[in-house]
């Protein structure tokens, strides 16, 4: 009778997990213990890992206000993304050297994130229902409209523009003597030969997710997941639910800004053009991973889901690699994280209006 | 209803064809500034029209059934390409080597369909984004099949499509033995521009059928389900069954829309072709003056024509007027997903009217009532 209330209380949580989260976390334990059969140095990989982890989950945060205010998944990413971009390269182009480059950055950006958010939480609030295939279609054709822009805006920092041309932004620019690896080295701790701890980014990642955990827990938070979980409900009890839904665009679009500028400082190069075009999917992924749904999100999913895709896209090359000779990884990303957002999608949820 | 002015008529016609007009208007500078003689852009434009229509024709159907636009004509468009890899292994050229390459594309079209209109079936609502990532995620399974599957599984005799390492599609199959066959059969001239009747008549067929089938039982059983599901359902229409029906003839018709387009390019970007297609396809639709919910035949053919003269004049165009081939490169990508963008949004704020027109109505009739 007892193992049969067992497996009552394991089929329940299997249930509120998810069987594909219970695969992907399985995947990824084995993948560690098969590791150090194949020669692969699990300190080295476990260290990539935490540091994938720091360069990705300010982004993955970024999913969550919107989630919360019953926005739906944010493929519009790439709009914040971009107020990043233009924080970066003008930050780049007032030529301050070291970590200040880094905070002007975050500066600059910040303007544009809460411009471009305003008007793209305006025009959710005018979709209502539709928001996720229209996130998708504004973050592409941002994406484009500022492909011409990085052409024609008049930077003109020698180590960011074309050396022939003299004008046009280059599609990668070095992020070094300014703001490479601020944050990585910050505190970083080594142990042994192959491990480093990032501290700086983790800490940077537990201020932003504490915030916005408080943020939650205040009274305009509340009422965000009032607006999410039931709109109606949450018009009648006197919340101005265009004003909270806006509210929650700009948050997921500052945050944005500043996920892509922590993944700048720690990869070394601001990638323009067609670069953000696809940054939008892994994130909306890595979220789904962690356990979170269409309407649903807390912080918690958002570190576990980073770590788990993150890890897999760190583990699977390498110890795939050594185990068939075949770097299948690239296929396995695909599927795992699309997999995961059309199991998402296919849920049942009360958000389906 | 009173009589509307001649200025009335023209604003609303304006209003209801604001994405057209806005391309002819881009057209209209954008062609001088390019310097293309006429015959080269006449020709230009009808090689395209061929090479596209018959995969935007397969967009049709979907929206009939009010599933919007099918981003999931990828899966047809892979299916077609596998069909492709086939028959280009057996070594089968010309217009039999296109015919089996369809017929080998349709069980796997079938199959493909069947499992997205199933899955669409468990996304009601938000039925394009849904197909959008399920374009991606079977992307996924194709490369697993494409790349590592063929080779020491399916069995491929040519050594000239595997990559060296014995196993897997190279990147670049040559379709040489089919290459324009279609085209060139029953090819004229009219002024220096060829026209390809052989593809032309493949896709007036294909639009005959398409009314044809509008007409049918099961086109009026869609049509029904595309106004009101559950009014549909009431009159025992058997919803999900249409849906998935409306997916299957689509994803069918893409694959052979795949092959048809190949065949007119002459190689198989084998990682690649089938990822862009959906895009333009929709965009081209769209620029016809379709929208989400309603899609006519007329609008393929308009679509294909403005948008694809506004994909050949752009680059030159920017070249001209900044120097730059890439500005105008990146302006017409731009175009193309602004006015996808600009159609969802259109489509969404009118549902949303007209959701509200409908609530008011009801208040007053009830207001009668009472």
């Amino acid at each position: 009778m007892n193992a049969a209330l067992m497996l009552t209380k394991i089929r329940q949580m299997v249930r509120s997990f998810g069987l594909p989260r219970i695969i992907i976390a399985l995947f990824l334990f084995s993948l560690f213990i098969l590791a150090p059969f194949f020669n692969v140095n699990v300190a080295t990989s476990l260290s990539d890992t935490l540091n994938r982890f720091g360069m990705n989950a300010v982004l993955v945060l970024a999913m969550v206000p919107m989630i919360h205010s019953g926005c739906g998944l944010n493929f519009g990413l790439p709009l914040g993304i971009i107020s990043g971009l233009l924080g970066a390269t003008i930050s780049l182009q007032v030529d301050v050297a070291g970590p200040a480059s880094f905070w002007l950055a975050i500066l600059f950006a910040t303007p544009f994130a809460l411009i471009l958010g305003w008007g793209y939480g305006q025009l959710l609030n005018r979709v209502k229902g539709g928001e996720m295939m229209i996130a998708t279609y504004v973050g592409f054709s941002s994406v484009a409209f500022m492909c011409i822009m990085w052409l024609l805006l008049p930077f003109n920092n020698p180590k960011m523009v074309w050396g022939f041309a003299g004008s046009g932004l280059r599609t990668t620019i070095s992020t070094e003597g300014y703001y490479l690896h601020v944050l990585n080295d910050f505190l970083k701790i080594r142990i042994g030969n192959h491990f480093i701890f990032p501290t700086g980014m983790i800490l940077f990642f537990t201020v932003l997710a504490f915030a916005m955990w408080a943020f939650l827990h205040t009274k305009t938070g509340t009422a965000m997941t009032a607006v999410g979980s039931n709109p109606v409900f949450a018009r009648a009890s006197g919340i101005d639910v265009d004003r909270i839904r806006t509210l929650s665009v700009v948050l997921s679009t500052w945050l944005g800004a500043i996920g892509i500028l922590v993944y700048q400082q720690s990869f070394g190069f601001i990638q323009l053009y067609m670069g953000p075009f696809y940054m939008a999917l892994p994130a909306v992924s890595a979220i789904l991973i962690g356990g979170a749904s269409v309407n649903k999100a807390s912080i918690l999913n958002v570190i576990i889901g980073t770590f788990l895709f993150q890890g897999i896209l760190t583990m699977t090359p390498s110890v795939m690699n050594a185990m068939i000779q075949t770097d299948m990884s690239e296929v396995i990303r695909i599927v795992a994280s699309n997999g995961m957002i059309l199991y998402a999608l296919t849920r049942k949820t009360e958000a389906a209006r | 209803m009173r009589e509307l002015s001649t200025k009335q008529k023209i604003l609303r016609f304006m209003a209801n064809n604001t994405v057209p007009l806005l391309f002819v208007v881009i057209i209209a500078f954008g062609v001088p500034l390019s310097g293309y003689s006429p015959t080269y852009l006449a020709g230009e434009v009808i090689s395209r029209i061929s090479r596209n229509t018959f995969l935007i024709v397969s967009l049709l159907i979907p929206i009939l059934a009010g599933m919007g636009l099918n981003f999931g004509m990828t899966l047809g468009a892979m299916a077609g390409q596998i069909g492709l890899i086939f028959t280009t292994d057996w070594g089968i050229v010309g217009i039999p080597g296109i015919l089996l390459a369809m017929i080998v594309s349709t069980p796997l079209s079938i199959l493909l369909g069947w499992w997205c209109g199933k899955i669409l079936n468990m996304a009601k609502g938000r039925e394009m984004v849904t197909s959008y990532i399920i374009g991606f995620f079977m992307n996924g399974i194709y490369q697993l099949v494409v790349l590592y599957g063929m080779g020491p599984l399916i069995k491929i005799i040519s050594p000239n499509l595997l990559l060296p390492r014995g196993y897997g599609i190279r990147n670049t199959v040559n379709l040489i033995g089919i290459r324009k066959s279609l085209d060139n059969f029953l090819m004229i001239r009219i002024g220096g521009v060829p026209i390809p009747v052989g593809t032309f008549l493949v896709i007036a067929l294909l639009s005959v059928f398409i009314l044809w089938f509008k007409k049918t039982k099961l086109g009026q059983d869609m049509r029904a389900v595309g106004q009101d599901m559950e009014v549909a359902r009431a009159a025992g229409i058997r919803v999900e069954h249409t849906r998935i029906m409306s997916i299957i003839i689509s994803t069918v018709l893409a694959g052979y829309g795949m092959i048809i387009y190949l065949h007119n390019i002459g190689t198989l970007n084998t990682y690649n072709s089938h990822m862009q297609i959906g895009m333009f396809s929709v965009a081209a639709l769209l620029v016809g003056g379709a929208t989400v919910a309603s899609a006519k035949i007329r609008n393929v053919f308009l679509g294909v024509v403005l948008f694809h003269l506004m994909f050949i004049v752009s680059p030159m165009a920017g070249k001209r007027l900044i120097g730059q081939a890439q500005l105008g490169e990146y302006f017409r990508v731009f175009v193309s997903y602004g006015v996808i963008t600009t159609s969802l949004v259109l489509y969404e704020v009118r549902k949303k009217r007209e959701r509200g027109m409908s609530g008011l109505a009801l208040a007053q009739d009830q207001e009668v009532t009472s």
